[in-house]
């Protein structure tokens, strides 16, 4: 039967069969057109993690051939997680922070200002280590309290406030300790507590230390709550559109105030970290972590305009650094061209996610 | 009050105080350091500080908010022309771009004393007090070399330097421990530009105990015999050495570093380092007080130590392993010296 029968001989009760039997055609038209660009966007969509995932997989292969077997021992993979550990910890802090599409400047200051708080309690002061240490994670609450209140209370942009704050808990920290070092020696008379973040399990020739076994667990943990808890899902909502989340009736503020406090906690295990790593506790320590966390989270392929990224994301992009840092080193490449290529990741990064958010 | 009023009642309040100030007569002098947060400015500030009451001087301090804050030195040394001091001492920042405001100040009749870092060219100053930073290098070089014995002749070094711009103090050091050890330095301008297969590999620290740490981690992934490790400064020393101990290595290896720091020296000690080169930044700045106020008195330019294009203010290598031939001072006595 030809349309034109159809035509001429339909009734008017045929038309939804008519209907049905257009509507699969019309339905399929463009899919066999979806060009490869567009499949793979719908893939990095889908998937925040995907990129950079690749580009790590990508690097190790790379680093393999060009180094050779040296690379790929377990020894060098636990080491490269090691050296990722003070930065993937700062980044799960940032990330939860950029989630809400803010950003966070002084995770850097809050770990150094918490870890002179640690050492300081327990060597001069002489408090038990574990009463040093919870004092520490409350100073760090304590400084992302004040982040959170400049945000929510005074409506302040995030960015000037931790510009602000970064001075603040960078001259405290100065202040407080006479900008005198503490030696590793003095920390393991007074406080082995806190170096047992440095100490290591070794299997198969790899050596992971506690303190990235802490940054691991803490991942899963943040995980867990973005994806599988109310206020993970405020998390969100927050970041991605502020004005639709309180018509929902979520309370943003407490929310935002929430997760300042909770960044600045684990910017102090952050500190905790940092003194089992190298060993002393110097209050001039971590001057780069800030940018360096900024930098892993955008590696990671969240986005910077909030809503959108995944938490495991930043451990890639930490680990991305760290294996291209560790592989040009390895293959004896001058410092100044890992700094390059640290730099072209991040433009690459920020490109990638500027394409993906074009639904 | 409005903002004229006050304006004018600040004028007056000046023209009244500044007679007052200048009967006083107590010369100015500045001091400016890269930063506020090292501890060797810090014990810089204290000895100029003390140096000044004691002879009467008054100064003002200052100091950049970063290493290499260019931008606070000069606004400094402006400040301090307008004040009418007699004299700066500065740790430059950036040698080379802080050149032309040193030129105003010395224009306007200002001593101009270089701390620590020379400027580029070094006479753009009046006079330099550093510490000799290459003979600092040699010293560690050699005790290193003496330690061993016959062994350096096949030794493993481990260079962890500061960055990679290469700036006077870090290639001093560099080269000058090279020599120290019997290392062929090539162009004695540049590090890593020598051929000796001795040298296991070069690596930057930051001058700060996470840089060392994770340089000494990846040179020893490229070479597992180093024994050898020359570092720029304690706290890349101390960082070196959590890297070793994490792989049970500390035993085996000899550290050497620049400094002179109290928790550097307690490490010597502690034979975390093997030998350090002591500066003495109190020295560097009681000196420069008295040079600027010599020049207030007599006009008199500070002079040039022998042989040398500034005034060395002493450098002291600090252990508890003392070498034949080689001056050397045991940490306990290291330890009533050492300055942060």
């Amino acid at each position: 039967m030809s349309e034109s029968q159809i035509l001429s001989t339909q009734q008017p009760a045929d038309h939804e069969r008519i209907a049905d039997a257009a509507s699969g055609a019309v339905a399929e038209f463009n899919l066999p057109q979806a060009t490869l660009a567009e499949k793979a966007h719908r893939f990095f969509h889908s998937n925040p993690t995907a990129a950079p995932s690749i580009v790590l997989l990508l690097a190790i292969g790379a680093f393999t051939l060009i180094v050779g077997d040296r690379f790929l021992q377990p020894f060098n993979m636990s080491l490269i997680l090691q050296q990722v550990t003070i930065i993937g910890i700062l980044g799960i802090a940032q990330t939860l922070i950029i989630l809400t599409a803010g950003i966070d400047l002084s995770v850097g200051a809050i770990m150094v200002l918490t870890s002179v708080v640690m050492g300081r309690m327990a060597v001069e002061v002489g408090l038990p280590p574990s009463a040093a240490l919870g004092l520490g994670l409350l100073t760090g609450a304590l400084c992302g309290f004040i982040n959170g209140q400049l945000v929510t209370r005074f409506k302040l942009p995030p960015f000037i406030v931790t510009l602000g704050t970064w001075n603040i808990f960078f001259a405290l920290n100065l202040w407080y300790s006479k900008s005198e070092t503490i030696r590793a020696q003095a920390i393991d008379n007074a406080a082995p507590l806190l170096h047992w973040t440095g100490r290591t399990l070794e299997f198969f020739g790899a050596k992971l230390t506690y303190g990235s076994l802490l940054m691991l667990a803490l991942f899963f943990i943040i995980w867990y709550a973005l994806n599988w808890t109310a206020w993970g899902k405020h998390v969100y909502a927050t970041g991605d559109d502020p004005a639709a989340a309180r018509l929902a009736g979520i309370r943003t503020d407490r929310v935002l105030l929430s997760v300042y406090v909770v960044a600045g906690v684990i910017c102090a295990i952050g500190a905790w970290a940092l003194i089992g790593r190298i060993g002393s506790v110097s209050p001039q320590a971590g001057m780069t972590a800030n940018l360096d966390s900024i930098t892993a989270v955008v590696i990671g392929g969240c986005s910077l305009f909030g809503g959108r990224g995944a938490i495991f994301g930043t451990l890639i992009g930490a680990l991305i650094v760290g294996v291209f840092r560790n592989g040009l080193a390895l293959a004896g490449v001058d410092v100044l061209w890992q700094e390059f290529t640290i730099g072209l990741l991040i433009i690459v990064a920020v490109g990638m996610d500027q394409w993906i958010r074009k639904v | 009050m409005n903002l004229k009023s006050g304006l004018l009642a600040l004028a007056v309040s000046t023209a009244l105080l500044s007679p007052l100030a200048l009967a006083d007569k107590a010369p100015i002098v500045g001091l400016i350091t890269k930063t506020n947060t090292n501890p060797f400015f810090v014990k810089m500030r204290e000895g100029a500080q003390q140096r000044a009451d004691e002879t009467g001087v008054e100064l003002r301090t200052f100091s950049g908010r970063f290493d290499g804050d260019n931008e606070s030195q000069v606004q400094a040394i402006e400040n301090l022309i307008a004040a009418g001091a007699k004299g700066i001492l500065i740790a430059p920042s950036d040698p080379v771009a802080v050149v032309p405001a040193i030129d105003r100040a010395r224009a306007a009749g200002l001593l101009v004393i270089a701390l620590d870092t020379p400027l580029s060219p070094a006479d753009a100053a009046d006079a330099t007090f550093a510490t000799d930073n290459y003979k600092a290098g040699v010293l560690i070089g050699q005790w290193a070399a003496q330690t061993l014995g016959d062994q350096a002749a096949d030794a493993r070094i481990a260079m962890l330097n500061l960055n990679s711009s290469m700036i006077t103090v870090d290639v001093a050091r560099n080269q000058g421990f090279m020599e120290g050890f019997g290392i062929d330095v090539n162009d004695p301008n540049r590090i890593g530009d020598e051929k000796d297969p001795r040298i296991a590999g070069q690596d930057v620290t930051s001058g700060a105990e996470e840089g060392g740490r994770r340089a000494m981690e990846n040179l020893l992934q490229r070479d597992p015999s180093i024994n050898v490790v020359y570092t720029i400064n304690e706290p890349a020393a101390a960082g070196a050495y959590e890297a070793l101990r994490a792989v049970g290595r500390e035993k085996e290896v000899l550290i050497v570093s620049v400094d002179g720091g109290c928790p550097g020296v307690e490490n010597v000690r502690d034979s975390v380092i093997g030998a350090t080169s002591m500066q003495f930044p109190l020295q560097m700045a009681s000196m420069g007080v008295d040079a600027v106020l010599e020049f207030a008195k007599t006009g008199q330019k500070p002079q040039a130590s022998e042989g040398l294009d500034f005034v060395n203010t002493g450098v002291e290598l600090i252990t508890d392993q003392p070498q034949e031939g080689l001056d050397s001072k045991n940490s306990a006595e290291g330890l009533e010296l050492c300055w942060g």
